[in-house]
């Protein structure tokens, strides 16, 4: 029994060991995007390069807001964000319309809904273009924001968690007068927090991280987002390696902040909705 | 009878109304979009297209039948198969042993590394590709610099077709790792404890506890990985877009980044939209084609 307790003590060091080692090679590229950011150009290119700045200065970060648009960039995004949010809560009352309510062809109405799931986004790409066009929406935020608001993963996710919460509790809160839009703000919002937390965060990040729509639908500089800035910062400060890397830390900083924040409902967010 | 329709949908109307929004944005941003992709990749709309649509003609197949003899879209079809061959073995071994090896605890150090592994899923893939870009640089990547050191030539990373594909693909395995660890995790801790028990009771070694309880018990999670991955793998995009915009030689052209070049570089929106379909039609086949074959594993 103890030489088996001793094995499995041996397994687990060497197990940790090996994600050690797995993850400073994971974790390379941020170490090493995070160091060079506070480079100096002439200190960048040095051959051997430093793993620690020996002139730390954050004229790369300045320099993105002086010499570049990245406060414009900056405020688009959190347009984008803040927009996708009304989305989300288009999502939540769709999932709350599937979860709780009867209706004639509902689960076909549903269906339909997963179906959009599996349709590549290249394929409706193209079309989106054109019906914006038609709609005047070609390089507006309205153009750049509506074809992600609805999101049937999101739909599917909230449907899943209301269905749990009690019919008798909203039947009572029926009786007691409410109307159906004070039920769904004042109770089934409340209750529902989990599933909001989870969804949150995730719309966040794939809205600070949004790329192809503004890319497509932008043609001016006003509209960029922070990605679709720093892929044109790539392409014209090519050998400028300093600050393309602050550019990408800009970008990446807050999200690994909030992540490891809500690290536990990320994950976990992945989880549930990876499984079912 | 119309009259008690109308009369019956008011009383009932809230469903209506707590569906109808999301419902609308996806009828009209996904369903009818499929549809008019379908239609007018039957026409040769383009810049003058769009403007008027009399410049609009039905052309039949010859989008079609012009892919078919194109070669930027062999190489395009060529360049996906090999990231999918490639990269969705290495991503799901990747992703199945991190989660192994996180199984083994559930002290701090384990919570902080499935952090660390997990970070590249959720980081930006712009910023992704800037710094890997940087990584990748011939002459001041830390790449070429750490292979300097143990006396080994400059690799030119991103200049030569097959190398630039590999480096493509080592940059999205590193990034796919994480969400894919996390649902094998998830699946690994949902095996009842009782099932190594009994194996150990009856003398099972630790290869074979793996290979007959572990990894069957795990086939639904590694089904679905393996579906995701490949639907992912399949629309291969921003990593060639960003970083080699699909050169050298169109040697890292996916797909996907072939219909957008079409679509929103050249403005040949048909023949875009034939390419899309085609690629949608390659992404049921293999969808359905693991369907079949799940099925009839699940019969032993």
């Amino acid at each position: 029994m103890s030489s088996g307790k001793s094995k499995n003590n041996t397994e687990r060091w060497i197990a940790t060991i090996l994600l050690i080692i797995g993850g400073i090679i994971v974790s390379l590229p941020f170490i090493w995007m995070i160091s060079s950011s506070f480079k100096p150009e002439n200190e960048i290119l040095q051959i051997p390069p430093t793993l620690i700045a020996e002139n730390p200065t954050f004229q790369n970060y300045i320099d993105l807001f002086t010499n570049l648009n990245f406060g414009v960039y900056l405020r688009n995004t959190l347009i984008i964000v803040a927009l996708s949010f009304v989305g989300l809560f288009f999502n939540a009352m769709a999932g709350y319309g599937f979860a709780k309510y009867h209706f004639k062809g509902k689960e076909k109405v549903f269906y339909l809904v997963l179906a959009t799931m599996m349709i590549p986004g290249q394929v409706t790409m193209i079309p989106v273009y054109l019906l914006l066009n038609e709609m005047g929406l070609i390089n507006t935020m309205a153009g750049i924001v509506l074809p992600g608001l609805a999101a049937a993963f999101s739909i599917f996710l909230f449907r899943m968690f209301m269905a749990t919460i009690p019919t008798d509790l909203i039947e009572a809160a029926r009786l007691d007068g409410a109307g159906e839009f004070y039920i769904f703000f004042r109770l089934i919002i409340p209750i529902s927090k989990p599933i909001f937390a989870v969804q949150g965060i995730l719309t966040f990040i794939a809205a600070w991280n949004s790329f192809l729509w503004p890319l497509i639908i932008a043609n001016d500089e006003s509209l960029y987002t922070l990605s679709v800035g720093l892929s044109l910062l790539k392409g014209q400060y090519a050998n400028n390696f300093a600050l393309q890397m602050a550019g990408a830390a800009f970008m990446v900083i807050p999200i690994i902040i909030i992540f490891s924040f809500f690290q536990k409902y990320i994950v976990e967010g992945f989880t549930t909705s990876g499984l079912k | 009878m119309l009259n008690q329709l109308l009369k019956g949908t008011v009383r009932n109307r809230h469903p209506f109304i707590f569906i109808a929004p999301a419902l609308i944005i996806l009828i009209l941003f996904s369903l009818i979009p499929i549809m008019i992709a379908f239609v007018i990749s039957f026409t040769d709309m383009d810049l003058k297209g769009l403007a008027d649509w009399s410049n609009i003609s039905f052309i039949g197949l010859q989008n079609y039948t012009t892919l078919l003899a194109d070669t930027v879209f062999h190489k395009a079809l060529f360049n996906t198969f090999f990231y999918v061959v490639i990269g969705v073995p290495l991503v799901i071994i990747f992703s199945l042993s991190i989660a192994l090896l996180l199984n083994y605890g559930k002290t701090l150090i384990f919570t902080v590394f499935r952090a660390v592994y997990f970070m590249p899923a959720i980081t930006n893939i712009i910023a992704v590709a800037v710094v890997w870009g940087f990584l990748y640089n011939t002459q001041y990547g830390l790449f070429n610099y750490v292979l300097s050191l143990a006396d080994i030539d400059k690799v030119l990373w991103l200049e030569e077709p097959v190398m630039a594909k590999l480096s493509l693909i080592i940059l999205a395995v590193w990034k796919g790792i994480g969400i894919n660890m996390i649902i094998f995790l998830a699946a690994l801790q949902g095996i009842p404890n009782s099932y190594y028990e009994a194996a150990k009771i009856d003398g099972a070694k630790r290869w074979q506890i793996l290979f007959f309880i572990t990894l069957p018990l795990l086939r639904y999670a590694i089904f679905f990985v393996t579906v995701t991955t490949l639907i992912g793998w399949l629309q291969f995009f921003e990593e060639p877009f960003i970083m080699t915009q699909g050169g050298p030689l169109d040697g890292t052209v996916s797909m996907a980044l072939f219909i957008y070049q079409r679509g929103f570089q050249f403005s040949e929106f048909g023949y875009a939209a034939a390419g899309s379909f085609v690629l949608f039609i390659v992404i049921i086949i293999v969808t359905l084609l693991q369907f079949k074959l799940k099925k009839s594993d699940a019969e032993y």
